[in-house]
């Protein structure tokens, strides 16, 4: 089903090549039973014209017999499906549908609202970009909608749109949709949902679906409709870190030995330097084998076949890395569990796990706690029943490699199978970030009103780059106190200041002397600090400016958020390598003697460990190399990325 | 869009890619069904792609009602057997054969008998435990809620209540002794998407496809083709010189021609996006009564 274009009738052939460059969108709808939420998916195709004539014909014949609209065009038979279900009036399973417009493929997973069919939404959510979640402009925020948006967030959907139906209902009142989304807003604030829309919709009358509503003049926003077409989905595929999970191996000829896969994230070239899980055993890329041809690099999700330069045992269940970025590979884990049978789960009973393309039997050991989906409260409770939520310590027979679901959709989930009835009885999503620090930071909140919006600059980042000879990046220069950072940050600002590029410093120290001297030297306020540090880099990467930060940033686990935060392909890590011993000699105001005698508490190096980056992109050992040698590394590798020339 | 994405279509590909190495890497003994329509044409392009260099390792099967057009046939033996050198497999129920049921007179004992039993049977002789099929979500609303891994029973039959829940791209592929699954690579493409990947890759298929001079015959009001013998014109008959084309291929007595001039794919393509009528509609078992469709997946039919 595709939209109607004046280039099918004309020019075929531009038609045709325009649609071979779409983009494919996959989003979820979600509402509870009369929010409308057919009846908005019946009415984007509708008014879109994207139902076949015949479709249309038996929807009005369905109308008749079963429709909800006494007899009138009923759009949301479109989407019912099975027969008993349209019998009941309310969709019970996930039903996909699927249109596309000049820019885009669409698949919507359509799910259903009520409270016993948590696992369809879980379900049709475990594969989508986005999620259109509808609110009764009558009733509005009501415990469902927290519910729909706590399963969206738990399957980790960056892009929430909350459609606020039935506008008409409510005089089309800007007020109502206005005190919406300020509730919203205010329970989103404990979620994961990085990207939040709202929309005011009529979907029966058809307000703000295809057409810009006349009955709100008030809302200057898109329609679903555009929205849907427009909004930037692309920077949430995993690109860093490579992962291939390895399906088969083929060997139809005894000179060819291939690794089928599709690749869960990142990207590999031929030649790059890989390892096998669980063996460690390194090699290299030989080829990428398609039947198109060989490719010189590959990414996700593209499916392919490695071979490699030397003969290792590599099987089923296997997974190839890049020996400088390792998943975790271990067998025991937690995760948030959905359970999605009528038999409870029981702890210490053996289950199967399928994770990537490995099954390995195991035990959910404890449920750590359940997770009341309506009121979003933790309690404690002896077992999942169908349709509940809950942190699981999982132990598996033998170890898996796998990353933080939140990092990485491919490597972080997992089904978990009965082993007597073979059915699929939960489904689980790996945290694998482990902070020992569980209070709360403001890393992952939403902002703290929805007035606020992202506003675009009207100067371009390509126009800039042009303007400056310049890709702007943030070169974080980590290592303890007193390796040189700061004196390397200004020596390197300099050198690119006199070859007429633009770059400035920001100094972790200068920043508690001003903007962060509310800060402490707690665990929660470091994290802060590296936070502020990071929104204050990208501020300046976005003015097109080169940020050289120097920041002591012992963990990695802060590292990567500064990295999520300022952007990953503009975020290079650079480490000042000296030795504690080094930098103590170094360092000015003695300080590691104060931190050791309890002056300065969580001092990285001495009372707060200081995690060695795994994969820097630039090592620096400053007790052995003077300053303008370690500025020409840096030169070398900001060469290297093509950020200057 | 940046140098790392993919096209839609190149996105579709690598999912069905993923989806038919899954199932060979944990079944025992897969089948590729082979209707020799366009779709079938599109996964077997697949199934190459998933294995190259090798060839696929499974064979295709036909289940021929012996009523497909001559040109089907044709098709199958020229490019599949002989150009692609695939083991292809063509089960015919001898039983219904011998029944001699004539599917100009019984459409829905015919499909029967000749389809959905001959597939049962023919499963249950070779001892496959997994079936690909080129059906699609979007071909009808019954379709819309299947799963790409379709469980059945050890009868075959497929009961919409107990379906497994399908997350990510991890397929639960157990199964208890007798039991088989259906697989659709094909579950999230669309009409669309599967003409203009022909187009892209220049995937051959069957000429039914495109407009030419053909003998047909009005019936019931659809256009037949006089494609031999068996049809027995009635007295007010006479086969007349059309330019048609098929918008679906199925056994010659059950499918309608449509006039038109497309003779290229963008000019079928033109015409499939310019026309208001599904395509499912010129086949005539759907039209029985609503439903009827999900009351022939119980019984197993695809």
């Amino acid at each position: 089903m595709s939209h109607r274009s004046d280039l099918i009738a004309t020019d075929i052939d531009a038609y045709l090549a325009q649609h071979e460059r779409k983009q494919l969108l996959r989003f979820l709808t979600c509402g509870s039973v009369d929010d409308g939420k057919s009846t908005m998916i019946g009415r984007l195709f509708f008014d879109a014209k994207l139902i076949y004539e015949d479709t249309l014909r038996t929807l009005e014949r369905d109308s008749v017999v079963h429709g909800t609209t006494g007899g009138g065009f009923d759009p949301a038979l479109f989407t019912d499906g099975l027969k008993a279900e349209r019998e009941q009036g309310i969709t019970i399973d996930v039903a996909y549908r699927y249109f596309s417009t000049a820019n885009r493929k669409f698949i919507i997973a359509d799910t259903p609202g009520h409270e016993q069919y948590t696992r369809n939404m879980a379900t049709g959510a475990s594969t989508c970009d986005l999620a259109v979640i509808l609110v009764d402009a009558r009733n509005g925020v009501v415990t469902q909608t927290k519910r729909h948006s706590f399963i969206v967030s738990l399957l980790g959907i960056r892009h929430v749109l909350v459609a606020v139906n039935k506008m008409d209902l409510v005089d089309f009142r800007q007020e109502v949709f206005d005190q919406i989304c300020e509730d919203y807003v205010r329970f989103a604030a404990r979620l994961d949902v990085p990207d939040l829309h709202f929309l005011p919709i009529s979907a029966l009358l058809g307000d703000n679906i295809v057409d810009s509503s006349p009955n709100m003049p008030w809302y200057r926003g898109s329609t679903l409709m555009h929205f849907l077409d427009n909004v930037y989905i692309g920077s949430d595929r995993n690109l860093e870190d490579f992962r291939f999970p390895v399906q088969l191996v083929s060997r139809p000829h005894l000179d060819f030995r291939g690794f089928c896969g599709t690749i869960a994230s990142g990207i590999i070239r031929s030649g790059d330097e890989v390892m096998v899980l669980p063996s460690r055993k390194t090699s290299r890329v030989k080829s990428i084998v398609t039947f198109d041809g060989q490719l010189p690099e590959a990414f996700a999700p593209q499916a392919v076949t490695l071979t490699l330069t030397d003969e290792i045992d590599v099987s089923r269940g296997d997974m190839i890395v890049r020996p400088g970025n390792l998943p975790k590979l271990e067998q025991r884990f937690d995760a948030m569990v959905v359970w999605m049978s009528d038999q409870p789960m029981v702890p210490g009973r053996q289950y199967l796990f399928k994770q990537t393309t490995k099954q390995v039997s195991g035990t959910v050991e404890t449920l750590r706690y359940q997770v009341d989906v309506n009121t979003l409260h933790r309690c404690d409770a002896p077992t999942l029943e169908l349709n509940e939520i809950g942190r699981c310590a999982i132990t598996l027979a033998e170890p898996i490699a796998f990353d933080d679901y939140r990092r990485n959709r491919g490597t972080g989930s997992l089904i978990i199978i009965d082993r007597m009835t073979n059915v699929t009885v939960g489904a689980g999503m790996i945290m694998a970030r482990v902070t020992a620090d569980q209070s709360h930071d403001l890393w992952d909140d939403l902002p703290a009103s929805a007035l606020l919006q992202t506003h675009t600059s009207r100067v371009s980042a390509d126009e800039r780059r042009a303007r400056f000879g310049q890709r702007p990046v943030t070169i974080l220069l980590t290592g303890l106190t007193g390796s040189g950072k700061t004196t390397l940050a200004y020596a390197v600002e300099r050198r690119l200041f006199d070859m007429g590029r633009v770059s400035t410093v920001v100094d972790g120290e200068n920043l508690r002397i001003g903007i962060n001297k509310d800060l402490t030297f707690s665990g929660k306020d470091r994290s802060e600090h590296m936070r502020r540090g990071a929104e204050f880099a990208k501020l300046l990467n976005d003015a097109g400016v080169i940020c050289l930060a120097a920041f002591v940033a012992p963990s990695e686990e802060v590292r990567q958020r500064a990295a999520d935060v300022i952007g990953r392909d503009r975020f290079l890590i650079v480490h000042l390598s000296a030795p504690i011993e080094v930098c103590r000699e170094r360092a000015e105001g003695d300080p590691y003697a104060k931190a050791e005698a309890g002056e300065l508490p969580n001092y990285a190096g001495v009372s707060f460990p200081y995690d060695v980056p795994p994969h820097p992109d630039l090592t620096l050992p400053t007790h052995e190399l003077n300053v303008e040698d370690c500025v020409d590394r840096i030169m070398a590798l900001l060469k290297s990325k093509g950020i200057v020339r | 869009m940046s140098g790392y994405s993919l096209t839609h279509l190149k996105e579709l590909e690598a999912e069905s890619i993923h989806i038919i190495r899954e199932v060979v890497a944990e079944f025992d003994n897969p089948v590729m069904l082979y209707s020799v329509g366009k779709d079938s044409s599109v996964m077997v392009q697949l199934a190459l792609k998933a294995f190259y260099p090798a060839k696929p390792p499974f064979p295709l099967m036909h289940v021929d009602t012996t009523w497909k057009f001559r040109e089907m046939y044709a098709f199958r033996e020229g490019y599949a057997r002989t150009e692609l050198g695939l083991k292809v497999l063509a089960y015919v129920n001898e039983e219904g054969r011998q029944l001699g049921i004539d599917p100009f007179k019984h459409s829905g004992k015919h499909t029967t008998v000749m389809k959905t039993e001959a597939l049962k049977k023919a499963l249950d002789h070779y001892g496959f435990d997994a079936a690909f099929g080129g059906a699609r979500r979007d071909e009808e609303k019954s379709r819309a809620k299947e799963r790409v891994f379709s469980f059945r029973d050890p009868f075959h039959r497929w009961d919409p209540k107990n379906q497994r829940p399908e997350l990510w791209n991890l397929y639960n592929t157990r199964i208890n002794q007798g039991e088989t699954i259906r697989v659709f690579p094909l579950s999230n493409w669309t009409e669309l998407d599967v003409w203009q990947y022909i187009h892209l890759e220049k995937i051959p298929i069957v000429p039914l496809y495109f407009a030419a001079e053909r003998p047909v015959v009005k019936r019931g009001g659809n256009w037949i083709l006089v494609d031999d013998d068996r049809l027995k014109l009635l007295p007010d008959e006479q086969p007349t010189m059309k330019l048609v084309r098929f918008r679906t291929l199925g056994c010659y007595p059950l499918t309608g021609a449509v006039e038109s001039t497309a003779t290229t794919l963008p000019e079928i393509i033109q015409e499939m996006l310019l026309c208001t009528t599904s395509e499912r509609q010129g086949r005539v078992i759907d039209n029985d009564d609503e439903g009827s469709m999900e009351d022939k997946k119980r019984e197993g039919y695809f």
